[in-house]
């Protein structure tokens, strides 16, 4: 029988593992992940897991051993935030192309400078082509969740790719939320007692792994990755649809709330989408017709998904807690106005940067959003590319 | 003392094949290292990033008859300690019967300096894993950079002898002690097998200790590089054993923190000897540049004497 508890994100990741009991978790700590390693430590000096913990002296090294142990054939997970991140970032690409699945929590914090510990997306965002997936969730329930789903999905057969969990900093990861987890005899039995792999450094046959790749097998070798990219899109609904069974959540690549009618929709990634359906409620009290559309699986990208969510809107505001410094837009903007070209057209599409660094985002913010949007369908009138929140 | 015969008979571990260049020694160093493996004794090796990486692997082809795995430059022993963390969890789980040993390979590059970190981190947490640094003293893969094992005067492409700066105008990083100074039970400096020599057999000893000890193991092992070193491909052991017989590169070891010297040369050459065979310091034994010389051999001297009180040898 799953059970009720009441958990900071973190500690609900951390209790995730606990019950998934991996064979190698290496990490060092980084604020606001700390506690994923501090916990797990705990459960293996008190015997709780039969994972080998490998405290590191840096990320590097962390993600370095990470692969390691997945290429040595083990179930691997770690976890970080920002720096800690971008610090791992030669190595995350390395990590993707040898094909050695393993989950990396991470809490969403600001990259560095200046130096700042609160949450955006700077630092998921900016590993966003390194060949990772990558699953983001509102809430502690939906970061627990997303656990359980990446060790299956990076996992399977056809995907054999590392999966990042992605919830916000402090925000997720210290608030303390009622959640729903399962019993561990179901983790084991949905995730299965241990990894599978194809081949392996301790195995039947010695193997050699991170060859030198010359001009005339590495785009190849690319390509099959892009292969497995696209295949963890099918993975994905799968293992949603069969952790909805077990679980009665339901998860998709995004959620849509409130979209059916919607003339003005938001896009947006994380915790911010609990208080803007806040506001999509107040505002449908006043018959207005707003939705809310809350990416989850933002690699692979649902491309067709979104444009076909989008097509019968007539303003949408993508917004990005992470600037993309090109003087046009985000990462999320630039995703979704890609995917609606040609499908989902002639629509009134504005991006706003809101939350660097942990800047409040709040009803008003998303008041004042829903209410531009309205004003560019009424006036045609409107900037692309805004700033929201911010002193200027 | 091991038998020639018998260690002939062993199978190679990296074969033949391989496109490292005519003369290089790294090869020469691995074969003896894994010469020292018992035949029922698998091995994982990582191979940081170099001249022994790019030309063992080079896909569709491996020199490697062990698991072998490369990631990235900086961080050979971090991806060793992963798989070896891997290995005590299967073990813990009952999954792996075999015995495997752990070995990491690394150019002084790959450790005096990128990876120090990488290393300093996996030999503190006690990894049960040989890392051995095929030490030829500058990024040779990349073209001869200087490096921190980089000896004092040495012509480089990044410590180039010119006009106003007669090459390297540092003294090299002492990366045996640093990794003394990590406590580990086995740290070791060697060179490969030089025939003739009374420390023939000093790189197979000291890797077969390495391995029948648990716990971190260092060996550092200077390393010849006709291209880099300038020296003649046919008499490159001559140069390794200069570097032995003048004191550059003494041969010794320690046990659980007790020094021991394995070879006391009769007669200290000058330094001058193990200088003199290589182009790299050609400029050096001008006659404007004899102080330079003489600042060398009082480093060598003080280094010498200085491992010769921690050995119990004065």
């Amino acid at each position: 029988m799953a059970k009720r508890v009441s958990l900071s994100g973190n500690e609900a990741v951390a209790f995730g593992m606990k019950q998934i009991n991996p064979d190698v978790v290496a990490a060092f700590p980084i604020t606001p992940s700390t506690e994923v390693p501090q916990y797990f430590s705990q459960f293996v000096a008190n015997g709780e897991v039969t994972t080998e913990f490998v405290p590191v002296e840096s990320e590097h090294s962390a993600m370095s051993a990470c692969i390691g142990a997945a290429a040595a054939g083990g179930r691997v997970m770690t976890a970080t935030a920002s720096a800690g991140l971008a610090l791992m970032w030669e190595v995350l690409y390395v990590a993707a192309s040898m094909r050695t699945p393993m989950v990396l929590a991470v809490t969403n914090r600001a990259l560095s400078g200046p130096i700042n510990i609160h949450n955006d997306h700077s630092d998921s965002m900016g590993a966003r082509d390194s060949g990772w997936i990558q699953l983001y969730g509102e809430n502690a329930q939906e970061a627990y969740d997303n656990l359980m789903q990446a060790v299956r999905i990076g996992e399977h057969p056809d995907v054999q790719l590392p999966v990042m969990v992605c919830y916000d900093g402090f925000i997720t990861s210290h608030a303390v939320e009622n959640l729903e987890m399962l019993d561990d005899a179901d983790v084991k039995a949905f995730v299965g007692e241990e990894r599978k792999a194809p081949f392996a450094l301790i195995g039947q046959e010695p193997v050699s792994m991170g060859p030198l790749d010359l001009p005339n097998h590495y785009f190849e070798h690319k390509r099959l990755q892009a292969e497995a990219m696209k295949n963890a899109k099918k993975v994905i609904l799968e293992v949603a649809a069969e952790y909805e069974k077990l679980t009665g959540r339901k998860y998709g690549f995004f959620e849509e709330y409130k979209m059916e009618d919607a003339e003005a929709a938001i896009v947006l990634i994380n915790s911010s989408a609990g208080t803007a359906k806040t506001v999509v409620d107040a505002l449908r009290a006043q018959g207005k017709k707003v939705g809310l559309i809350k990416v989850r699986v933002f690699r692979p990208f649902p491309v067709e998904e979104i444009a076909e969510a989008l097509k019968n809107v007539k303003a949408v505001a993508i917004m990005d807690k992470v600037d993309g410094f090109n003087a046009a837009g985000g990462p999320l903007f630039n995703e979704v106005v890609s995917a609606m070209y040609g499908k989902a057209d002639g629509k009134i599409v504005q991006n706003y940067i809101y939350g660097l660094g942990g800047r409040d985002v709040t009803t008003y913010n998303f008041e004042e959003v829903y209410s531009n949007l309205f004003n560019a369908i009424e006036t045609g009138k409107y900037e692309v590319y805004n700033y929201i929140g911010v002193r200027e | 003392m091991p038998n020639l015969k018998e260690l002939s008979a062993k199978k190679v571990r990296l074969t033949g094949g391989h496109r490292m260049c005519a003369g290089c020694g790294a090869p020469m160093v691995v074969n003896w290292i894994l010469k020292a493996l018992k035949d029922d004794e698998k091995a994982v090796i990582s191979n940081a990033t170099g001249c022994l990486e790019v030309s063992t692997c080079l896909y569709p082809y491996t020199a490697w008859k062990d698991s072998w795995i490369h990631t990235a430059f900086e961080n050979a022993a971090a991806t060793g300690s992963g798989a070896e963390a891997c290995y005590r969890a299967f073990q813990r789980k009952g999954k792996v019967n075999d015995t495997y040993k752990f070995i990491a390979f690394g150019g002084d590059g790959g450790t005096y300096d990128i990876g120090l970190q990488s290393l300093s981190g996996a030999m503190e947490r006690g990894h049960d894993l040989l890392y051995v640094c095929y030490d030829n003293g500058a990024y040779m893969n990349t073209g001869i950079q200087r490096s921190s094992a980089t000896p004092f005067g040495a012509d480089t492409t990044t410590s180039p002898a010119g006009k106003v700066v007669p090459g390297k105008q540092q003294f090299r990083k002492d990366l045996t002690e640093i990794m003394v100074g990590h406590h580990i039970p086995y740290v070791a400096q060697s060179v490969p097998v030089i025939p003739g020599t009374k420390y023939m057999f000093d790189l197979y000893n000291k890797a077969e200790k390495a391995f029948s000890i648990k716990g971190a193991k260092f060996m550092n092992v200077l390393t010849p590089c006709p291209r880099g070193w300038r020296c003649d491909t046919a008499t490159e052991l001559d140069v390794v054993k200069a570097a032995v017989e003048t004191c550059f590169w003494p041969l010794y070891e320690v046990e659980n923190g007790v020094y021991k010297l394995n070879y006391k040369p009769a007669e200290k050459k000058p330094i001058t000897e193990w200088l003199k065979l290589q182009g790299r310091f050609k400029h050096l034994l001008k006659p404007e540049n004899e102080h330079i010389v003489a600042k060398i051999q009082e480093e060598v001297d003080r280094r010498w004497e200085r491992l010769l009180e921690l050995c119990g040898e004065k």
